[in-house]
């Protein structure tokens, strides 16, 4: 499977073989029980430059990073650094070969300052073997100064937002005069301004001669940041790139293996009647006077920008947090929604923003993560659970999902985050909801789950499902949605029509 | 289950059969006694296993606390803990035994109510069991505190219950009626007492229900993951207090079988019987942070206390002795189980 792409990325670097690369890795295998997590992949990071990592959920990416960052250990496979054979024992021992991880989940401690996450295990301490707090302060300020980040020091990590946070983490890692910088999905949560900043930093590190390597699905990303990139898919590797030579098309080609006919594969149906509606619903100090209408067949989409309401508005609609005021009728009649379980028995179904917290039941296997919500309302007689018919449908939905596993026995952790996300769908898709209720359905998705998942809330829609879908990403917003409802710090402030929407009109309406 | 292939693309390798986790528990109790075996023949001279008579006493002796640990594992896998279990077998052995004195007993602590059928003295225990698990549950669903907290104020107030019902007096000449269930039974030339038989029961029809049933799930779920369970459309609070009841009725029923077998109350039944339970259900490979647990592992985990307290006295060691190294193995038993499934996770 080794494209033609690996003699193309060779020229560029020099022909020296450990002159030019900063960290060779060569012929990696690694499996996991039951999945070959990567096979025969290969990664040629060089000096000074940006390297994105791009692959579907599950292709292999996030498996080799750890590998790099020596979390995992390779079951075979060279791993040279600087030119170098070396074996790492742990993530300390890479931190201590200059390899640094930026974590997607943060891992800093919210109840210490920023120094003394920082320079945590390695203060600077005074004769007495005190921490010498003035001289910590000290080199943090010039650190950030190099880094042209401007956060104080001594301002507790948990008041910081998640973008400044961010920064804190990569001064962190340049602080260990780390040469390779992993950085997975680092702008997933920030905002637009927040992802510039991030950029000059990662334009200064590599004029630094640092090397990093960077994680995302973000197509734009890679063509602004990255100068090479290199495609897994099925734990397998396919190329690496110069992101000058290539297309959209031709990425998203590599990784998928297949052509992506259409992005948002959205379907003209019939809209029937309306089945839910909300009139003035308020959650005190967090929205209020929220009101809309949702009919059968047709997507509502919300939009608004991050922390404007709208994930509690679906909360609360779905009964997590019971509203303070308002009223909603469901098929024409007012009801009082006051749990999540009497949303169910009245049809809805709510796929939650936050997959870890809120969704899965990570120490169970597939099949009970499928199943566990449409056990309140069947597949249930005298108490017993009817497994056998529950365990053939359940499968069923999850190979019409094209959820990746040997085994619906598998716990569900060992699936990636995508897969992960399919099974929650199946989840609810098995309780046949009438009013499906979406939190961003394709956060951190790869582009071929993606179409998935857009083609089959269009064919739900089409079998008279009303659907309402929250989501950050604009083009999903915008290709799926019949109607756009716009939050903004929580308040309704406008509707647009499929017609009539756009991007700029949604901004306008979200910012005010 | 096994052949629930997926049609999907290249990185899928057959399923494999793992096995479950209780054998290696298993492994630990046939290692244990195969040890006592060997000290056995070294040390006395007799053999530990080939005795019909120890394996009875064994199964015996930890048959209360098994009920009990029963009970303790559902509660732990919603990554809970019940402290009262003991006390609770202490005040059900009270008041079953009041209930089921003689006429012979000329100071009965109800003199109306002797020589009566064991059925009351049974469903009274059973429900003062009951009620302590629905107060437990209540007090955690509805107030949200700590189980650990509301299940310690339930063991010393049980305990000071069982103790002030008379005045710190036993409860004594029972009915035979009610030491009936007591008993051992010849089963096929085995003697097998009814508390041992009740036990197996219990966890037979528990592990049926943790396995089986919307309720089993729903257990798992809880422990698993509560916000997830939530949004699920799980009553979490409505389900803990089943989960506790249950807990409850099985130490009220562990309070009967007591009593029963001692043909009295005492106030002082029961005591630390909670941290046995606790222990085997951990031994067992129930995780104290919830969501994983099985019966089966409970029930192994009960008979290698057994076989630890059994084989110390048939090595004639000391009592303090066998506390002492009884702790040490619980503790090393929970630490090699956990180093071996964090390998197992890992490969």
């Amino acid at each position: 499977m080794q494209g033609t792409g690996t003699m193309e990325a060779a020229p560029a670097g020099g022909a020296a073989v450990d002159g030019g690369y900063l960290l060779e890795v060569e012929s990696v295998r690694k499996e996991f029980p039951g999945v070959v997590a990567l096979d025969n992949v290969q990664l040629r990071l060089k000096r000074g430059s940006v390297h994105a990592l791009m692959g579907e959920n599950g292709a292999g990416k996030s498996t080799l990073m750890k590998i790099v960052a020596g979390i995992y250990t390779p079951d075979s496979g060279s791993f040279k650094l600087r030119g170098e054979d070396i074996k790492l024992r742990g993530p300390l021992d890479a931190l201590e070969h200059g390899i640094a991880m930026i974590h997607q989940e943060l891992n800093l401690m919210a109840p210490m300052t920023v120094a003394e996450n920082i320079w945590i295990r390695r203060e600077p301490t005074s004769r007495f073997g005190f921490i010498d707090h003035g001289e910590m302060r000290r080199k943090t300020a010039a650190l950030f100064k190099r880094l042209n980040i401007d956060i104080d020091p001594d301002i507790q990590v948990g008041t910081l937002s998640v973008a400044n946070r961010q920064m804190v983490e990569i001064a962190k890692a340049v602080s260990y005069e780390s040469d390779v910088l992993i950085m997975d999905e680092p702008t997933s949560a920030l905002t637009e301004r927040e992802v510039d900043h991030l950029f000059t930093i990662i334009r200064a590190l590599r004029e630094q001669g640092k090397g990093i390597i960077y994680i995302t699905h973000k197509m734009n990303e890679l063509f602004e940041i990255a100068d090479e990139f290199s495609v897994f898919r099925d734990g397998k590797y396919i190329a690496t790139k110069a992101s000058t030579e290539v297309t959209r098309d031709d990425i998203i080609r590599m990784m998928v293996g297949r052509e992506i006919t259409q992005m948002f594969p959205k379907e003209e149906v019939p809209i029937g009647d309306v089945v839910l509606s909300a009139k003035g619903l308020t959650l005190k100090g967090v929205f209020s006077d929220v009101s809309f209408d949702v009919r059968s067949g047709e997507i509502l989409g919300i939009a608004g920008l991050v922390g404007s309401g709208r994930s509690n508005i679906a909360e609360t609609i779905f009964g997590v947090t019971p509203s303070d005021a308002g009223t909603i009728e469901l098929f024409g009649k007012t009801v009082r929604i006051d749990s999540p379980a009497t949303a169910m028995k009245h049809g809805m179904a709510f796929l939650t923003e936050d997959r870890k917290e809120t969704g899965c039941f990570l120490l169970l296997d597939i099949q009970e993560n499928t199943q566990m919500a449409v056990l309140q309302a069947g597949y249930v007689k005298n108490g017993f659970v009817q497994q056998k018919q529950l365990g053939k449908d359940s499968v069923e939905i999850s190979q019409a999902l094209r959820v990746k596993t040997p085994d619906m026995a598998e716990p569900i952790i060992n699936l990636s985050g995508g897969n992960q996300q399919k099974v929650l769908i199946a989840r609810w898709l098995l309780t046949k909801p009438k009013i499906l209720i979406l939190d961003e359905p394709t956060r951190g998705i790869d582009v071929g789950a993606k179409a998935e998942i857009h083609r089959l809330i269009s064919k739900l829609a089409g079998q008279g499902v009303a659907v309402i879908m929250i989501s950050s990403e604009m083009p999903e917003v915008l290709g799926m949605s019949d109607r756009i409802m716009v939050v903004h710090e929580g308040r309704v402030t406008g509707f647009l029509d499929r017609s009539e929407a756009n991007q700029v009109k949604i901004m306008e309406l979200a910012s005010h | 289950m096994s052949t629930n292939e997926i049609a999907g693309p290249a990185n899928v390798i057959g399923s494999k059969k793992r096995l479950p986790p209780e054998v290696s528990i298993l492994g630990v109790l046939i290692g244990i006694a195969i040890v006592f075996e060997i000290l056995g023949w070294i040390f006395v001279g007799d053999s530990f296993l080939a005795n019909k008579q120890r394996l009875s006493i064994i199964i015996l002796q930890v048959s209360v606390i098994g009920i009990i640990a029963v009970g303790v594992t559902q509660v732990i896998i919603t990554a809970g803990v019940d402290l009262s279990s003991g006390s609770v077998v202490g005040l059900a052995a009270m008041v079953a035994a009041s209930l089921a004195q003689t006429s012979a007993n000329p100071r009965a602590v109800y003199p109306a109510l002797t020589d009566m059928s064991p059925i009351w003295a049974i469903l009274a225990g059973l429900g003062v069991g009951l009620l302590a698990g629905i107060v437990n549950g209540s007090l955690i669903a509805r107030t949200k505190i700590p189980p650990f907290i509301a299940t310690l104020g339930m063991m010393v107030s049980a305990r000071g219950l069982a103790k002030w019902y008379t005045l710190g007096q036993p409860v004594a000449l029972l009915d035979d009626s009610f030491t009936w269930f007591g008993k051992s039974f010849n089963i096929f030339g085995f003697p097998l007492p009814l508390p041992v038989i009740v036990f197996l029961l219990v966890a037979v029809i528990f592990h049926i229900a943790l396995g089986y049933t919307r309720y089993g799930k729903f257990t798992y779920a809880i422990g698993a993951n509560p916000q997830a369970a939530r949004v699920s459309g799980i009553n979490i609070g409505g389900h803990l207090i089943k989960v506790y009841a249950i807990a409850g009725l099985l130490s009220g029923l562990a309070g009967v079988m007591t009593a029963a077998r001692a043909a009295s109350g005492q106030p002082g039944m029961g005591v630390a019987y909670e941290l046995d339970a606790i222990a085997a259900a951990v031994i067992g490979g129930t995780s104290l942070s919830g969501g994983v647990g099985r019966i089966t592992g409970t029930v192994i985990g009960t008979i290698i206390l057994g076989v630890l307290t059994s084989g110390f006295t048939f090595l004639k060691v000391g009592a303090y002795y066998q506390e002492i190294i009884k702790g040490i193995i619980i503790v090393a038993a929970v630490i090699i189980d956990q180093h071996r499934q964090n390998k197992r996770k890992k490969t």
